[in-house]
């Protein structure tokens, strides 16, 4: 048992820390009446996956994941929640009386299934290791090995930005 | 079972990974609303991602792929958001309303 006092007892503290918001957020981003809540279980829920990427050992991600998910993506959602949600929104007590049951069955299954698929492997650890995975190396490889897909994603995200300055913009007199 | 050990195993995460998928996939099924579904699938976005990163921090012979496939799948996250609110807005000024029922005019 690690002591709870020494760095490792209280880095293990902050990863359960890290792991309690990234649960609370899902479970409020997933059970909120109102939007507006769903959004802030989100950003919740993202920071603290990106305090799990810290301790995955890549600070560089984990300081992306803030900036884009907790910052920029729930930013542009609180934005289309105020342009579409003038008014309250309907209570969601209206669904299917079984759908609320299903739904919460289903998922249950799905996580036990792939929890126990990912426990019960044996995963073999790799016996030597080329790199360590330092921000320095995955600059390196992403505009060498990677160049290519790192071009593409501009591509994508340029095609994102016109097709919803497009489709944002149809209808607009109405 | 040591708990304040947790962060050392791969266990953890693929666990960890598995929850956010479920709590997606729920959110999916139960919500109503599309912005409420695209919230879901951020969820199982992330879920996907720490796979991505506790595969390649804890068994990849170069930990960098990880890195990079969970920063390209910030990016492709990002440009589906854009474009699913654009759409959700663009439904909006049609139907007035974000509501899955409502938008229905295809149904026989």
């Amino acid at each position: 048992m690690t002591p709870i006092l020494s760095p490792q007892g209280l880095a293990g503290l902050i990863f359960l820390g890290c792991v309690a918001a990234t649960i609370a957020g899902a479970l409020l981003a997933t059970n909120a009446t109102r939007l507006i809540r769903a959004v802030t279980g989100l950003a919740l829920c993202m920071v603290g996956v990106a305090g799990i990427y810290y301790f995955l050992g890549s600070p560089f991600v984990a300081l992306m994941q803030i900036l884009i998910y907790a910052g920029a993506v729930c930013v542009t959602i609180i934005f289309a929640i105020m342009l579409a949600e003038p008014h309250e929104m309907k209570r969601v007590g209206k669904v299917h009386a079984l759908a609320g049951p299903a739904s919460i069955l289903a998922a249950t299954v799905l996580v036990w299934g792939l929890a126990a698929l990912g426990t019960k492997t044996v995963w073999q650890p790799v016996a030597c290791r080329a790199k360590n995975g330092t921000l320095e190396e995955v600059g390196q490889s992403m505009l060498t090995t990677y160049s290519m897909s790192f071009e593409l994603i501009s591509v994508v995200l340029l095609i994102a930005i016109i097709g919803s300055l497009a489709l944002a913009r149809a209808g607009r007199s109405k | 079972m040591d708990i304040l050990a947790l962060q050392n195993s791969l266990n953890t995460y693929l666990v960890l990974g598995a929850l956010l998928f479920g709590f997606g996939a729920y959110g999916m099924m139960r919500n109503r609303t599309f912005i409420g579904m695209l919230i879901s699938a951020e969820l199982v976005l992330g879920g996907a991602s720490i796979n991505f990163m506790a595969f390649s921090r804890f068994l990849a012979p170069d930990p960098t792929v990880g890195q990079i496939f969970t920063l390209f799948i910030m990016g492709l996250a990002a440009a589906e958001a854009a474009i699913a609110l654009s759409i959700i807005i663009a439904v909006y000024r049609n139907f007035k309303s974000i509501d899955t029922d409502d938008v229905a005019e295809l149904e026989g």
